[in-house]
């Protein structure tokens, strides 16, 4: 039997296992349905009829408070969105360094590779709102000359000393997950351990770790809110005046969306890079 | 602010009842002797102690936040009487029938003084301004206090000589949230920069003696303590006006509490007796002369 004559496989399918399969397949989405349709209404009647119900909707859910709440949230939102950006760089920069700092091998080193792990052993052990504090009550209060007395940049100062902390070691993580395989081959190569770090394994090293980053940004967005302990008015600052001001959690709730909005797309965008990663990695192909 | 909540009417013994009828006349002949005939309001039987409802039976549960600040507490312990609030807040529970022992102070957070729910306090007293929208969620008694706002600054600060509201236009005020010194703020001085709000007032003193603010709003008495004894080389610029709608203080009750009828009634007999000015004259300096803002 030659090559050209034999017939392609074709797997054989059990007719009657086919329809089992299919009426399977139904029989689990309509349970599926019913049980998600049920639990919500469960979840909602219990909700709703309980006694306290009224009480915690108008505290909560009051459709004029969210109305005359929002517009001024959303203006002081804007802020929140501002120490994101100025942050998330210099975060991305200081937590690279200090992976680095931290990865640097001649003896000459050392004083730099003991500060990196001091910064990062000592700053993600203290509370943010108290490096916030100690930044934005204590720098002004030297009062040494040229320095800001805005506190809104001490905070982001504060931020970025608290978040580099957490991403070095995310970087360090990354750097340490490429193959020694990789820095002995491009070392065989002739590259310098300068040349190796930035060729061959920070590449590998970032990629890495994107999904990790991105989940520490997600918290940095919402960690922003944190400087209102220095005064500036940010979206929740500004939930909270409404809130005290009108006895009234439903601007709360508002800030809750506006920051939401922010971090599902985010959240989304994390999970399709690690999906894709996932294939790229799956199929063997190259990046 | 002082609040009444939890208004369950419990059953009490005709003993008990009798009893604390003897205490609340005992109480009452003790602290106020003129203000027995002044009595009017809800009858005196309908504010027997036994009769109240109460979150537990035979004790007054008062909250207030914590740190409870001077002028209005001292030492943050709201249970030694000392302070305006304190000493305020004894005055209506002995006129309601209660002996020192039988109230009980709880820190009650700001926010969770408003919260939906059960509350575990009988009232609330925090330097709780009354105001139409906060009677949307609470109920407050006739208020115990009305207090004007006041800026603070540093001696040397170039605002320390402001004669007018408009003077402090160009300033970086600061309060604390959740007060109407902040809505002044925003409402009438208007300033050309943001203000700053705190979740406290040591946010806003450690601001004020670092420089970063010009000046802070808070109601005059807070205004005092914080010059006289708390930042060196500060002074009271000057109080505004007192707005009604917004600077008289008020005991905060849960919605619907019965208790507030009692509660108004204690106050209006240590209104009319003198007690009350007696207990802020010791606690607060409101007669300290500062010029009126305008």
């Amino acid at each position: 039997m030659s090559a050209a004559t034999r017939q392609p496989v074709v797997p054989y399918r059990d007719p009657e296992r086919q329809t089992f399969l299919r009426r399977r397949a139904t029989r689990n989405r309509s349970v599926a349905s019913i049980s998600t349709v049920a639990f919500v209404v469960v979840m909602g009647v219990v909700v709703t009829s309980s006694p306290g119900w009224p009480a915690v909707h108008r505290a909560f859910f009051d459709g004029e408070a969210f109305r005359s709440s929002f517009p001024e949230i959303w203006r002081a939102f804007w802020l929140n969105v501002r120490m994101f950006l100025v942050a998330e760089p210099l975060i991305l920069v200081l937590g690279l360094s200090i992976a680095l700092a931290r990865g640097l091998r001649a003896p000459v080193w050392a004083p730099l590779r003991v500060l990196a792990a001091v910064w990062t052993d000592v700053f993600r052990g203290v509370p943010t709102i108290l490096l916030i504090l100690l930044f934005g009550f204590g720098v002004p209060a030297l009062r040494v000359k040229g320095l800001t007395g805005e506190v809104v940049v001490w905070g982001v100062v504060a931020l970025v000393v608290s978040y580099s902390a957490y991403v070095a070691e995310v970087f360090r993580a990354g750097i340490d997950s490429v193959h020694p395989g990789q820095r002995a081959a491009a070392r065989s190569l002739g590259l310098t351990d300068a040349q190796t770090s930035r060729h061959v394994v920070l590449p590998q090293a970032i990629r890495n770790v994107v999904p990790p980053l991105l989940n520490d940004f997600i918290s940095l967005q919402k960690d922003t809110a944190l400087v209102a302990v220095l005064g500036p008015i940010e979206a929740l600052r500004q939930a909270q005046i409404y809130a005290e001001d009108t006895f009234n959690f439903t601007s709360y709730v508002a800030a809750a969306l506006i920051f939401i909005g922010l971090t599902i797309p985010l959240a989304r965008y994390t999970d399709w890079l690690l999906a894709r990663q996932r294939k790229r990695q799956a199929a063997g192909g190259s990046w | 602010m002082l609040r009444f909540t939890g208004w369950s009417i419990r059953s009490a013994s005709l003993l008990a009842s009798s009893a604390s009828l003897v205490l609340l006349a005992a109480c009452a002949t003790e602290s106020a002797p003129k203000s027995a005939p002044t009595s009017s309001a809800p009858g005196v039987d309908a504010c027997a102690k036994a009769t109240l409802n109460l979150v537990t039976p035979g004790t007054l549960t008062i909250g207030t936040d914590k740190p409870a600040y001077p002028p209005y507490f001292v030492d943050d312990t709201p249970s030694n009487g000392m302070g305006f609030e304190s000493a305020a807040a004894y005055a209506v529970a002995a006129k309601m029938g209660f002996t020192k022992d039988q109230v009980k102070w709880i820190v009650v957070p700001f926010d969770s003084s408003y919260a939906p729910g059960a509350k575990k306090f009988d009232f609330d007293i925090n330097q709780i301004s009354i105001t139409d929208k906060r009677k949307v969620t609470v109920d407050f008694s006739t208020p115990y206090f009305t207090v004007p706002q006041a800026v603070l600054t540093l001696n040397k600060s170039k605002f320390a000589g402001a004669t007018s509201i408009a003077d402090l236009k160009d300033a970086k005020l600061g309060a604390q949230v959740g007060t109407t010194s902040l809505a002044f703020i925003k409402n009438t001085i208007a300033p050309t920069q943001q203000p700053l709000v705190f979740n406290d007032t040591a946010g806003a003193k450690a601001s004020l003696a670092n420089g970063t603010l010009d000046g802070i709003v808070v109601d005059l008495p807070t205004a005092f303590y914080i010059s006289a004894a708390e930042i060196d080389g500060s002074k009271v610029v000057g109080q505004f006006a007192v707005d009604p709608s917004a600077d008289t203080w008020g005991l905060l009750f849960g919605k619907g509490n019965s208790l507030v009828g009692c509660a108004n009634q204690a106050l209006a007999q240590l209104t009319s007796s003198g007690d009350l000015a007696k207990i802020t004259e010791q606690w607060l300096s409101t007669d300290v002369k500062v010029p009126v803002l305008k």
